[in-house]
């Protein structure tokens, strides 16, 4: 029916499948995010690090490149090892905390402060399903830029390098998937508790930032006060190092973490405590979206 | 036929507090106006039926699914306009109306086809690609209206439509409200504290008070029984001869002060019927007034406490 035919009309077409219907929020929300010229440049600056390891892992394999530009002494330095692929994890990840403060914020806010949270819990359409939705946002966008990559080049090095290489590193790869989702999931539901809670974005944004430093700063005192390690529960860049070491060395870990995620000689917290600190924080954030993603807000 | 709603001691605790208690009832009419002052309870049970707000005892059903055990089902079947704003200001109309079409089950392309036709048909077609936070308060309710069809519910909640809205915009909104239930392709749920809004767009009406069903009564026959209850003044009938006629044909009658005589008519019987009567006995009838019960006397005497008080 032309759309200028002003009648009310019933709809008797084809619907969609219940458990595809999420996948429209991360649809616009994508739609919204590469209106923003800032947010695609730093998306795409992001990939540079997974090029220039690439690069890397080419010419430990192709010794004449180096020597075409007398650098054959470079060949020594490059070693593609737990430590090469930890740090690839470690300044992604650090990217990644950026891009969730950037975009965390606006997910659920404006939804909240235009009360559209209504409109969307009046369809066919749980809260669990917004959640995840909003979640898969920044979930796909840092999967784009931790463990996809990582895996790339892992299977690049494992192509390179051979089988034998792959069997006995494989470690590595595990370490790298579990790893990423690990910190991109607790990076995307503190984002969205975040979003739900303060409605000024800027503010969620300086609070996902303040989280991570002021936390790990007031951990480092309550240490020196105390003359315990345990304010290192507070530390979340040394919680995620600590797994991390853990998922790819085991338990016998000869390095101190990646860049940005490292843990102090000495000062290595249990692992079991680790994982049920960042468990922890993942229950709080969850329970705060649960506390604010409702069709109406009950004021008592 | 299935009836709309159906509440069975339903009630709804929030904070600890009653707000609906023990509501019994069964509407079925084609448009139901929930009617009530601010605090009545109205909106809680809008919410209610959409899953919102659990049930701490009692039933809901809607459309004959039970609101605690098929909200998804339930919400499949509704387009909810709510009172207070609600949109997300930096979406273009149509994007956000298609958005809302495509969470109801709707394919992005015949979702975005519907949300065109809405957006035509509740007169916003010239400004659909504008923002919504630019829009007018007049422009954002139609807005409102026009995400609660696109979809193609089968029934409407729609809750105070007519808020905020200038003479002419109300006039448009109860247009469109009339439109959408006289085409019968869908039930409506209008709740309002406006009785003219209600009596306006209803044909049944269901008055709140107090969080408890103060009154629950089908427009259309109080309409239709206002229609065979007369109020006489005659001239000649002070003998009783033109009563006692009047009754042989079946009325009901009244004596009432001054000449001033109550009927009621039987079905079937036309008025003309009482001037040949009135003839026949010699009686004037010098006026009469079908009695004019109106909403707000309905809406009035449910709102009267126990002492008669307001």
């Amino acid at each position: 029916m032309a759309v200028y035919k002003k009648i009310y009309r019933p709809y008797a077409g084809p619907l969609t499948p219940g458990w595809r219907r999420f996948l429209t929020i991360p649809r616009y929300a994508l739609e919204d995010l590469h209106r923003s010229r800032f947010l695609t440049i730093f998306y795409i600056a992001t990939f540079v690090y997974p090029l220039i390891a690439a690069i890397i892992i080419y010419l430990e394999h192709d010794l004449s490149a180096l020597r075409a530009f007398n650098a054959d002494r470079i060949a020594n330095l490059i070693h593609i090892d737990s430590s090469f692929f930890l740090s690839f994890l470690g300044w992604q990840s650090m990217l990644a905390l950026f891009l969730a403060a950037f975009i965390g914020p606006g997910l659920i806010s404006p939804d909240l402060s235009n009360n559209a949270l209504s409109l969307y819990l009046a369809r066919p359409f749980s809260r669990s399903e917004y959640v995840v939705g909003k979640l898969s946002v920044v979930l796909l966008l840092m999967s784009l830029m931790t463990w996809v990559p990582g895996l790339l080049l892992f299977g690049y090095q494992a192509y390179l390098e051979g089988g034998q290489w792959m069997a006995g590193n494989s470690r590595i790869a595990t370490g790298l998937f579990l790893g990423a989702w690990i910190w991109i999931l607790l990076l995307a539901l503190l984002a969205l508790a975040l979003s739900a809670w303060v409605k000024w974005k800027p503010a969620a944004g300086a609070l996902m930032f303040g989280l991570f430093f002021v936390a790990s700063g007031f951990g480092a005192a309550i240490n020196n006060v105390q003359d315990t390690k345990w304010g290192y529960l507070l530390n979340i860049s040394n919680l995620m190092g600590s797994i991390w070491v853990e998922l790819f060395e085991g338990g016998d870990p000869t390095s101190t973490g990646a860049a940005f995620f490292r843990v102090a000689p000495g000062q290595r917290l249990p692992v079991w405590s680790c994982w049920a600190a960042v468990l922890t924080l993942c229950a709080v954030s969850l329970w705060m979206l649960a506390r604010k993603i409702r069709g109406v807000e009950v004021v008592h | 036929m299935t009836p709309v709603i159906e509440l069975d001691g339903l009630e709804v605790r929030l904070g600890g507090r009653p707000i609906l208690k023990k509501l019994a009832a069964t509407l079925a009419g084609r448009s139901i106006g929930l009617l009530g002052p601010n605090g009545a309870g109205k909106s809680t049970l809008l919410n209610t039926l959409l899953g919102f707000h659990k049930p701490s005892s009692g039933a809901a059903r809607v459309l004959g699914l039970d609101v605690r055990t098929r909200a998804r089902e339930v919400r499949g079947l509704v387009g909810y306009m709510p009172e207070n704003d609600a949109f997300i200001a930096s979406m273009s109309g149509v994007r956000f109306v298609r958005m809302m079409a495509e969470l109801a089950g709707l394919p992005p392309e015949q979702a975005l086809e519907r949300a065109h036709e809405a957006f035509f048909y509740v007169g916003l077609g010239e400004v659909r690609y504008r923002p919504l936070g630019s829009y007018s308060l007049g422009m954002k309710q139609a807005a409102k209206l026009a995400q609660a069809i696109a979809h193609g519910p089968k029934l409407l909640f729609l809750d105070e439509p007519t808020n905020g809205l200038d003479p002419p915009a109300r006039v448009r909104m109860i247009q469109l409200i009339q439109e959408i239930r006289d085409r019968g392709d869908l039930h409506l749920i209008l709740s309002s504290h406006l009785l003219r809004d209600v009596e306006e767009c209803c044909d049944q009406v269901l008055i709140l008070k107090d969080g408890s069903i103060a009154a629950y009564c089908n427009l259309e026959e109080e309409r239709r029984a206002n229609l065979r209850f007369l109020e006489l003044e005659t001239r000649g009938a002070s003998n009783g001869c033109f009563l006692e006629a009047l009754e042989k044909l079946g009325c009901q009658t009244a004596q009432g002060a001054q000449g001033r005589i109550k009927v009621v008519l039987p079905e079937g019987l036309e008025l003309r019927s009482l001037y040949a009567v009135a003839a026949e006995q010699q009686v004037q009838i010098r006026r009469l007034n079908h009695k004019r019960d109106s909403l707000e006397d309905i809406f009035l005497k449910a709102m009267e406490g126990p002492d008669g008080r307001l």
